[in-house]
């Protein structure tokens, strides 16, 4: 099954090829990876979209929170809560499909960002699967190239992934 | 008052409680050696950066505390890369210094560049790169830390050059907080009830036990709770010594090469108690029809080791001496008759124990190797040694046959499996108990991966004795060849090996030489007694097994037996 995984991290060198490696090394899957800056500036936000099974998952958790740079991992794929992927589409542009474009971008409340001779591109923002469902209706008008940004994600209402300070120690 | 990084390195580690370091000089490095020639700080150099790792490692686990090496960037660095995956596999503590080029430097391809940092990700707990003298101090604290506490593990620490020369001010840290990093240490008094509930449910209990009982320091704990509760012990390989084998509650050790009973036990058992192990795959054998009709609990400090292998009833997060702890606890107050409740079990085990103990076919022409390790065990009894192995039929056998009292007094690999290690790391520990008696147990093949370092051993006068059991093979891959094979013994023999004891003499050291059965006791009694490094050749029987063998795939009650 399909899971989204928040994880709070340092936002330190390094930590992202940790965390592919992490993926690679194990055998387990990504299917998208986002990183970005947070409210914290020492702190980055990745949302990780994986699939296994629930032991699988439960590994990917494990580890994760084994790494010393990752704060906090929250799957939230059985909470509530909001997701949203973008992505661009470049399509043909022939005089006899432009308005077909025009009326799919129209339906899927997105816009077009570019428009050239022979080419539009169309941004659309939604659910992974909303963003799937257009490609798979522009695919018959003569798309050219994709670029998605993966999928982030946030719980809902007071739900929060926050980075609390470690407790002190002497280290022994 | 400023300091150089060099100086700052110093300064760290002495503020960190670290006597000796073991380590190589290189370009990279010059700062921190310039400063190490006048420094309290005590450094071995040995001779090939892979033995300062396996020192360093063998320093730490016969001490308990963390291992120290340096070596210089690139090839100083690569070259200790075999130990720190080894380290991180058997999980101790070390931190691992490597010279890099200078900042500006990094990524050009620089001369003696190698991003280590890169190639050392998959096997290292943390790492770091240095990348302002700022910096240094709270990097070696956090490391230390890191390293030594929670499930220890290597940690990297990369400086360049200009880090060494820059200045900063120096204050070590008196504490840390990370706030990505709190390992649990108490165990959950909930899930401990449970457990001790599945205990006094269960009817034919086993306690299978790991190298956490080591890292934990837990052997009191765990002798207390085993006498208690009447419940037999297993061992892994890397949990040898954490139970003494003489008790009548110990099976020995288990797995491919484990004893019938452990194996037997396991396979039986209606309640795996697994503290501080990981359910490898040298130990479970065929996964499905391992611990078919069990229950498992599994005490570890690492979450991540808990289900990961085997499914788990009752799993523990902590560590394992709080949670034995909480186990005593538990038993002390509770009225339980153990001893008339497990008796009909450890009965039927130790039925199995007399039917097929440990054996093999002895001989009066050709020495055994099984016979060796007996007679070492006996000449060695109350001197307190610390053992090493290197990798193969000889470790095996040192598992088998060797009775261990306590603690670290076992040092092999045993998840990487890695020949050479032996030696380096038995020096390891004997430069931290100089006047202890330190053993290695080789074979003919392994010695030769790292014997360089028996220079080190003369210069610093680390009087560990080695024995090989030299069959003229690659053994445990001869066996393997001819069981699974077929007899094609592709590049196994190993006829062309040099001559131990001129070896030895070579570097400056003892060499001496059994070949018959009869010279054996003598020859090892006369390497106890000098006050040297001593390389032992005993000339062993070539086509000698490792019994019993639960070939791989198998499940464990699926014994070859001799
Ligand atoms: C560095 C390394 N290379 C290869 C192996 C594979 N291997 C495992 S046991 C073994 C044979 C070891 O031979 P020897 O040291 O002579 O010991 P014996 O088995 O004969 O006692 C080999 C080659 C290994 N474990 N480590």
């Amino acid at each position: 099954m399909r899971h989204t995984i928040s994880v709070l991290v340092e936002n330190r060198f390094g930590v992202l090829s940790r965390i592919a490696g992490l993926f690679s090394g194990r055998g387990f899957n990504i299917e998208s990876l986002t990183v970005g800056p947070t409210e914290d500036p020492s702190v980055s936000r990745m949302t990780i979209v994986t699939r296994g099974d629930n032991k699988i998952i439960e590994q990917i958790n494990k580890q994760l929170n084994k790494l010393i740079d990752v704060i906090r991992v929250r799957d939230v794929t059985s909470e509530t809560y909001v997701d949203r992927e973008m992505m661009l589409v470049k399509v043909n542009a022939t005089e006899k499909n432009r308005p077909e474009i025009l009326r799919m971008t129209e339906i899927f409340r997105g816009k077009v960002v570019d428009v050239c001779p022979k080419t539009y591109t169309v941004e659309i923002t939604g659910s992974t699967e909303k963003v799937e469902a257009f490609l798979e209706m522009i695919k018959p008008l003569g798309l050219q190239e994709v670029a998605r940004t993966g999928k982030i994600a946030l719980s809902r209402g007071v739900r929060m992934l926050t980075a609390k300070p470690g407790t002190k120690n002497n280290g022994k | 008052m400023k300091l150089t990084g060099a100086q700052i390195f110093v300064e760290s580690l002495l503020a960190e409680g670290v006597e000796l370091i073991f380590g190589y000089p290189g370009g990279a490095v010059l700062p921190i050696y310039d400063t190490l020639y006048d420094s309290e700080l005590k450094h071995i150099r040995v001779r090939h950066e892979q033995g300062a790792a396996h020192m360093a490692e063998g320093y730490a686990r016969a001490t308990g505390k963390c291992g120290v090496c340096l070596v210089t960037s690139g090839p100083g660095a690569t070259n200790t890369v075999t130990g720190i995956a080894n380290a991180y596999m058997d999980s101790i503590p070390m931190v691992v210094f490597t010279g890099q080029v200078p900042v500006a430097l990094i990524g050009n391809d620089a001369f003696q560049e190698a991003d280590i940092i890169g190639i050392t990700r998959s096997c290292t707990k943390h790492s770091y790169l240095v990348r302002n003298t700022r910096d240094l101090a709270q990097t070696i604290k956090e490391a230390f830390y890191i390293a030594s506490t929670g499930k220890p593990g290597p940690v990297v620490i990369d400086l360049p050059k200009d880090i060494l020369t820059g200045e900063a001010k120096f204050a070590y840290p008196e504490s840390i907080a990370l706030r990505s990093y709190n390992p649990t240490y108490k165990g959950h008094p909930a899930q401990i009830k449970k457990a001790f509930k599945a205990i006094q449910d269960a009817h034919r209990p086993v306690l299978y036990v790991g190298g956490g009982i080591i890292t934990s320091d837990a052997s009191e704990e765990l002798v207390k709770f085993a006498e208690k509760s009447r419940i037999p012990v297993t061992t892994t390989l890397m949990g040898l010594g954490s139970f003494p084998s003489k008790s009548e509650l110990s099976l020995g050790m288990l797995g491919m090469h484990g004893t019938y009973t452990a194996n037997m036990a396991m396979h039986e058992t209606d309640l795996i108690i697994a503290l501080g192990a990981r359910f490898d795959d040298r130990v479970t054998g065929r996964l499905d029809a391992f611990a078919a009709n069990s229950k498992v609990i599994h005490a570890d400090i690492d979450p991540g080791s808990i289900g990961k292998n085997v499914g788990v009833d009752i799993p523990v997060v902590g560590d394992v001496k709080d949670i034995l702890h909480g186990l005593n606890d538990l038993a002390k107050k509770d009225h339980t008759d153990w001893a008339d409740k497990h008796d009909k079990w450890l009965k039927t085990l130790r039925k199995w124990q007399k039917a097929n103990p440990l054996k093999y076919t002895r001989s009066k022409d050709t020495i055994k190797p099984q016979y060796v390790l007996e007679m070492v065990d006996k000449l060695t009894k109350g001197k307190d040694p610390i053992f090493a192995t290197e990798v193969g039929q000889a470790q095996m056998w040192a598992a088998q046959y060797l009775q261990f009292t306590g603690p670290r007094t076992f040092m092999t690999s045993g998840g990487l499996g890695t020949m050479g290690f032996g030696f380096p790391a038995a020096l390891g520990a004997q430069a931290a108990f100089p006047d202890r008696l330190v053993i290695n147990i080789a074979g003919d093949g392994s010695i030769q991966m790292n014997s360089q370092e028996l220079a080190t051993a003369v210069e610093y006068n680390l009087k560990t004795k080695v024995f090989i059991l030299n069959n003229g093979t690659l053994g445990m891959v001869r066996q393997w060849q001819e069981f699974f094979f077929k007899k094609r013994y592709s590049y196994s023999t190993m006829t062309e090996f040099p001559d131990f004891v001129k070896l030895a003499e070579a570097y400056g050291a003892v060499g001496l030489r059994a070949t018959k059965p009869s010279e054996v006791q003598k020859v090892i009694k006369k390497a106890l007694s000098i006050d040297k490094p001593v390389f032992v050749d005993f000339v062993v029987e070539m086509e000698e097994n490792v019994f019993p063998m639960v070939p791989a795939g198998k499940a464990l009650n699926d014994m070859l037996l001799v």
